[in-house]
């Protein structure tokens, strides 16, 4: 993309040059430059979503007019009803809440303990299993879905939910890695404590280690939300009967169905937004800090 | 991965000399160490190790899902490679994944020091940055479809502006894929959020140094940030990678590996052989084949760190 190619220093010349010389001109220089980058940047990083939200409000013609018009001559707000009914969308939407909402749980319950075993507790074929835990994060998820598949299917689990859930319910590699790297930062002092007042590991971990990691745990939350809820090969896999599908899978059929009606699409996409959004919004700060802390970027 | 090796060993002091008498604690501690581990441990064999070595022994049989498997020998081997679209899925999927990392490390990295400074608003630019790869998946790729359509979409309509015929991008064999990769770089937040994270951890100190020494801009980026970063930029190339190389979801919504297969890559092939024409031993053969994709050009990235990467801090 085209707004990287200045470096910042050159962008724009000195309008007023302040007594001091060389130091502070520099400084107003790259102040100015950065948000001329800044402001131009979110310009192309916001249009797509302008350009999603004007779609959405055109008529089909308007869609299809030649050359294309920015802005709808009337927003067609009816766009958003009609196209959330013309498939069972609101079902979809209960799917996703749901799968969702078993999945992100699982991974929390699935990765805390893994993690809290890696960081802390001393086996002999420890330091091999993380090694092999890391391993397995570079397996593509082609490798691993035909014999998973096969797997559901024997267990008579295709175009359950099952399928999408549970495997959730086992542990992730990346999630266990980023809260082991969180929980290795807290001190063994306060462990030892707790230890000799006598409590147990699972203590330990619901009453210290917990509470001092919440950001790398909102930031699991989140990552898990968000792989979740925008998940698209698994339910398109395991899922058969449109009752079932999810948003992200509903999406797509809606495209195939409806070959020209962009707007439409472009209503829903919009609604299927508005959860991560809210999420989003609510936990960012937690979130960005928690990857800082976790030390995936440090090292 | 590199980060992992140095971080193993640490942490567990102080068992030598009291081996004995610690023995039975020990014990115990080992046992709640595979109790809590013990979701990861039964995930591997179920989800991970397990299907792996089930794929390797798949991929040397002929099964369509309804029949009982037989034995094919090295049959799908054979065909795979004289199959001429499993070299032409190969071909997109290396030019996919060079184009959308070099573009997109680059253009995280320079955008991440962008959000670094000190500026009003900070909150707000490191949000507009991230949303794009939340909103991941289908939605984008429609969005996508609509912005490259090369007469009504957004990109050809700017173009047509200033008078430049855009081209045809994903109908086009040849500006189908450039295509991909410039939507790819639109949603490299979570690379943007890391290099962040990295750029944070950079002492003060060290640029004061530089600034003392008289180091100009140019040189401090370049001798202290780059350096600095280098650990995080080696992730970063690493991760996004992987993650390009089996990219599959934007090429099955947006162009079905059209037109005329020139966005087929790797991970939608296997896919079509899975689950559209159902050969499963077909499809595990291309995905270890994959999988050994992904492992060269890894381990690839690992011998050229060796000259690049400084991890001393």
């Amino acid at each position: 993309m085209t707004l990287t190619a200045t470096p910042p220093s050159q962008a724009r010349p000195v309008q007023r040059r302040p007594h001091t010389p060389s130091q502070n001109s520099v400084a107003r220089v790259q102040k100015t430059s950065t948000y001329i980058l800044l402001i131009a940047g979110t310009a192309v990083f916001v249009i797509p979503f302008l350009w999603m939200l004007t779609t959405s409000l055109k008529t089909a013609q308007e869609v299809l007019a030649y050359p294309p018009k920015l802005l709808p001559a009337t927003p067609q707000f009816s766009n958003y009803p009609t196209a959330w009914t013309s498939l069972p969308f609101t079902t979809f939407l209960i799917n996703s809440i749901i799968i969702t909402g078993l999945s992100v749980i699982g991974n929390l319950v699935s990765c805390v303990l893994p993690a809290y075993a890696f960081a802390r507790l001393r086996a002999r074929t420890r330091s091999a299993m993380f090694a092999l835990m890391v391993a397995t994060m570079a397996i593509p998820a082609e490798v691993t879905l035909v014999p998973t598949f096969i797997m559901f299917s024997k267990l008579n689990m295709v175009n359950t939910y099952w399928p999408l859930f549970l495997p959730a319910w086992f542990g992730y590699a990346f999630f266990i890695f980023l809260l082991r790297q969180f929980f290795r930062s807290i001190p063994q002092e306060i462990t030892d404590a707790a230890s000799i007042d006598g409590a147990g590991h699972l203590r330990t971990l619901w009453s210290i280690f917990l509470p001092m990691s919440k950001p790398a745990i909102a930031a699991v939350a989140i990552f898990s939300f968000v792989g979740n809820w925008n998940n698209f090969l698994t339910p398109l896999i395991y899922l058969r009967t449109q009752n079932n599908f999810t948003l992200a899978l509903g999406l797509s059929l809606f495209k195939g169905q409806y070959e020209t009606q962009y707007n439409q699409m472009m209503a829903v996409g919009i609604i299927s937004l508005l959860p991560i959004l809210i999420v989003f919004f609510l936990a960012q700060r937690t979130f960005v800090e928690g990857v800082r802390l976790s030390g995936l970027g440090g090292r | 991965m590199a980060q992992v090796a140095p971080a193993l060993e640490t942490g567990t002091q102080g068992t030598q000399g009291t081996r004995r008498r610690t023995s039975k604690l020990a014990r115990r501690e080992a046992r709640a160490f595979y109790g809590f581990a013990s979701p990861w441990i039964i995930g591997f064999i179920l989800f991970g190790g397990g299907p792996v070595v089930a794929a390797l022994l798949l991929s040397f049989a002929h099964w369509s899902l309804l029949s009982t498997p037989s034995w094919a020998g090295f049959a799908n081997y054979h065909k795979m490679f004289a199959d001429p679209l499993f070299y032409k899925s190969i071909v997109n999927t290396i030019y996919f994944g060079a184009g959308s990392v070099c573009l997109g490390v680059v253009t995280s990295f320079l955008l991440a020091i962008l959000l670094n400074q000190k500026v009003r608003g900070l909150g707000f630019f490191r949000t507009v940055f991230y949303l794009p790869s939340v909103v991941a998946g289908v939605a984008t790729a429609i969005l996508w479809v609509n912005i490259l359509q090369p007469d009504s979409g957004l990109i050809n309509s700017f173009l047509r502006f200033f008078g430049i015929k855009g081209p045809g991008w994903l109908v086009d064999e040849h500006w189908a894929i450039p295509g991909l990769i410039l939507m790819s770089v639109w949603g490299a937040g979570n690379t943007i959020v890391i290099y962040l994270a990295g750029l944070q951890s950079i002492s003060p100190t060290l640029y004061e140094a530089a600034r003392i020494d008289g180091a100009g801009w140019w040189s401090r980026f370049w001798h202290v940030t780059v350096p600095m970063m280098s650990p995080v930029i080696f992730f970063n190339v690493v991760t996004s990678l992987i993650a390009s190389l089996q990219a599959y979801t934007l090429v099955l919504v947006m162009t079905e590996g059209g037109p005329n297969n020139a966005t087929l890559m790797l991970g939608l092939y296997i896919y079509r052989q899975a689950f559209e024409y159902f050969d499963m031993g077909y499809a595990a053969a291309l995905s270890w084949a994959m999988f050994a994709l992904i492992g060269v050009a890894t381990a690839l990235q690992f011998v050229l760190a060796r000259r690049w990467v400084h991890y001393d801090a």
